[in-house]
């Protein structure tokens, strides 16, 4: 045992950090630094930067696309882009249907699709939940039946309605979860879905969230015409990609680099926030001790999560302990933005929006700092709610 | 990074096990505990010869197995599992500790006594005024000649009973809270003047009052600089700490495991409880404060050789992760036991109660998250 990192590594870490440092956008940046919404090409320049370089993909297979990094090159890779600030390569194509399409996917599928996915040329969105279900995802009613096209090829017809959507007003493509045997058990009838989102019959409706932000939406499916070549993984055997991808899901979802890096801007506004008493609000007794216990909370879970990775590489797939890493994960996340809301004391209550950098209105630190923990409250909820992943370890681990 | 056990280490952890399987049931050592001596000196021997595994964290120069952090940590996750009271904290990390680190003459050779299971060590640090804070200390060594005069009261001794010898921290100068002006000595507990008073503790350990009416000792007993020693005690006490939790770790294990088992077959209103969901989570928080444990628990072991400022922030946050756990799953664990986790009759009680006992071991969790707070935030203005 040890957390020693060899001269191999540290070059590595120099490596990544130069690149970052000369290849971000600054347009991106500058965006960022202003608390800015950003678009779907802010998101995309990155990742194509990211695709060029050949690191876009970093657990992929490495004859896919992969990099075949160690455990400690992907914990450092983590480390510099929190420390960078840098935006995450959205997690739909990439990290959620990937490893789908290379586990289950028909050789035509993985070529067909997984390139657009590693170079960031196609955007990706997820057809999950419905208005009834949720936590109880397996009664999913949107149905698609099968019929013979004038052309005389095979389709599915697809009527039904999808939510939760996030950045679908982006995406290109979804993958969607459908019923293709309404007599079956809920599991059983339920197949995986590749759906052009330009396909007649589709359409994306805004969701309004706390913080006015466009993030989630409902997607309406009426009469869609889908080939029966985007079917993943044989019919009514959906349910087989749905979980594995919910547990690659959630093994992204602890963030712990991230909430490193957004400990360190906490503990900065919170020695120049002041307390009560006048001095620096790190000095306050009753804040120091509830970053303290954050910070330790905190690094359980990082030790967890390298646990978890050392597992991985002996091997091991992401298995039901990686719920432990969502639960923690996000729970960390909620405190943070709860104790930077705190931190920022009266200044957290303007809703400037896109206008509020240098507006004089309050420092630049409190900027949608109450967004962040409006909008952070769904992380508790998505991916499988807490409670889910407690059904999943009590059921998976605990044998319950 | 690594977090895999070499084949020594495994091997290790499986030779104790089996033997803790065979020989340290809970009925075997709750009638052990109940009947002088109160202590098993055959398990210890058996540590000692049968299985080896006094000398694992020894270098091999000194007649060990060249083994160090990492061994201790194995054992005592074991030890834990098992809740085995004697003494390998007191004896090997602590006594074994100081030897180590302090090297004072005469160190190999009670080094080679631990190894053989003769010499039996107990560490006398804290005082009645002094709570958590190891420099509180009114015990006096007063220089005399070439040597010292021992006075001096301690409290709550845990192993004294079972001691050959005892580590001593003393004042040889400075104020009573002052960071200089400590000393450590190395006292046989057959020294005249040593007086101890006997008893057992709650979670079935044995412990002592011990005191000092002008114990006289000479140079050679002191180990480390007169009046410096403190860093020495800071690191020795952090490896216990370290080690502590990794018993912590064992103790967690049994008590969640144990929890589990019992909810599968208690039956209530015609099922068993482990089908109710509220119960179901209450196992799954327990199981997460576990898995944070074990991780607390390494992080700790692999930085006790970092720099002093990083070992202590390292340790302190492992304490009050495993300080928090013992609560939430100790707790918890007897809740979920009803009536049956209150009575001595089954084990789980007695996990319970060496886990509160671990939570005030070396400082409370309210301890060491101020000495968290301290190393990584600075002091308070």
């Amino acid at each position: 045992m040890n957390l020693d990192f060899s001269p191999e590594d540290n070059a590595f870490r120099l490596e990544v950090r130069t690149f970052i440092a000369e290849n971000y956008p600054r347009a991106l940046r500058e965006k960022q630094e202003r608390d800015e919404t950003l678009g779907k090409e802010d998101y995309l320049s990155w990742h194509r930067i990211l695709a060029q370089k050949g690191w876009a993909v970093p657990s992929w297979p490495v004859e896919l696309g992969g990099t075949g990094w160690t455990p400690t090159q992907k914990y450092i890779w983590s480390e510099e882009q929190a420390r960078a600030d840098t935006i995450g390569v959205m997690p739909f194509g990439v990290s959620m249907l990937a490893p789908v399409l290379y586990t289950f996917g028909t050789e035509e599928q993985k070529q067909r699709f997984l390139p657009g996915i590693r170079d960031g040329l196609v955007w990706w969105c997820q057809g999950y939940s419905e208005p009834g279900s949720g936590s109880d995802l397996a009664s999913l009613k949107t149905r698609a039946e099968r019929v013979t096209g004038d052309d005389g090829k095979e389709y599915y017809i697809v009527n039904g309605q999808k939510t939760w959507t996030t950045l679908g007003q982006h995406a290109d493509w979804g993958f969607f979860l459908v019923r293709t045997d309404p007599d079956a058990k809920p599991q059983s009838g339920i197949s995986f879905l590749l759906i052009d989102m330009k396909t007649p019959g589709i359409s994306v409706r805004r969701i309004t969230t706390l913080e006015g932000g466009h993030e989630v939406n409902d997607v309406f499916l009426d009469n869609v015409k889908v080939p029966v070549e985007n079917r993943v993984f044989h019919e009514n055997q959906g349910w087989t990609c749905a979980k594995a991808l919910l547990a690659h899901e959630r093994s992204g979802i602890a963030g712990v680099a991230r909430s490193k890096r957004g400990l360190e801007r906490l503990r900065q506004m919170a020695s120049t926030e002041l307390s009560d008493a006048g001095g620096a609000l790190i000095q306050d007794a009753f804040f120091r001790r509830k970053v303290a216990e954050l910070e330790i909370d905190l690094t359980a879970l990082e030790f967890t999560e390298l646990r978890t990775l050392a597992g991985e590489s002996s091997g091991k797939g992401p298995g039901p302990e990686s719920s432990i890493l969502k639960i923690k994960g996000t729970e960390i996340q909620q405190r943070l933005q709860e104790l930077a809301l705190e931190a920022a004391g009266h200044y957290g209550a303007p809703f400037l929006g896109d206008a509020g950098h240098n507006s004089g209105i309050g420092p630049n630190h409190a900027l949608g700092l109450a967004g962040d923990y409006f909008n952070g409250r769904k992380t508790s909820i998505y991916g499988g709610s807490n409670e889910i992943q407690r059904n999943i370890i009590s059921k998976m681990v605990l044998g319950l | 990074m690594d977090f895999s056990f070499t084949e020594e280490q495994s091997m290790l952890r499986d030779t104790i096990a089996s033997y803790l399987a065979d020989n340290y049931g809970f009925d075997q050592r709750r009638a052990a505990l109940g009947r002088e001596p109160h202590w098993r000196p055959d398990v210890w021997s058996a540590f000692a010869d049968e299985l080896g595994i006094l000398g694992a964290a020894f270098p091999e120069a000194l007649g060990g197995l060249g083994g160090g952090y990492t061994e201790n940590m194995v054992v005592m996750e074991e030890l834990g599992k098992a809740l085995v009271v004697e003494p390998y904290l007191g004896t090997v990390v602590i006594g074994g500790g100081f030897l180590k680190h302090g090297a004072p003459a005469g160190a190999e050779e009670l080094i080679g006594q631990i190894i053989a299971g003769k010499a039996i060590f107990a560490f006398a640090y804290a005082e009645p005024q002094g709570r958590y804070n190891i420099r509180d200390l009114k015990t006096t060594a007063r220089k005399d000649g070439a040597g010292y005069v021992l006075n001096g009261h301690k409290a709550v001794v845990v192993g004294a009973p079972y001691a050959t010898h005892l580590v001593v921290t003393a004042r040889t100068g400075g104020g009573q809270r002052d960071a200089g002006g400590i000393s450590v000595f190395i006292v046989p507990k057959s020294a005249k003047g040593v007086t101890t008073r006997d008893y057992p503790t709650v979670d079935g350990f044995r412990a002592s009052e011990v005191y000092f009416e002008n114990v006289v000792l000479g140079a050679e007993a002191r180990i480390g600089g007169e009046g410096e020693a403190l860093p020495l005690v800071e690191k020795v006490i952090d490896e216990a700490i370290a080690a502590t939790c990794a018993e912590a770790c064992g103790v967690l294990r049994r008590l969640q495991e144990g929890t589990v088992e019992y909810t599968k077959q208690r039956k209530q209103f015609g099922v068993p409880i482990s089908s109710f969901q509220v119960l179901q989570h209450r196992m799954v928080d327990m199981f997460i404060q576990l898995e944070q444990s074990i991780s607390m628990t390494y992080m700790a072991t692999i930085r006790l050789s970092d720099s002093d400022a990083e070992r202590a922030k390292a340790v302190s946050a492992a304490k009050v992760q495993i300080g928090k756990a013992c609560k939430f799953v100790g707790q918890n664990a007897v809740q979920l036991h009803g009536g049956m986790g209150v009575t001595d009759e089954m084990a789980i009680g007695h996990y319970f109660k060496r886990a509160t006992m671990i939570e005030g071991l070396f400082g409370s969790t309210d301890h060491h998250l101020a000495r968290y707070e301290a190393l990584s935030l600075g002091a308070t203005a």
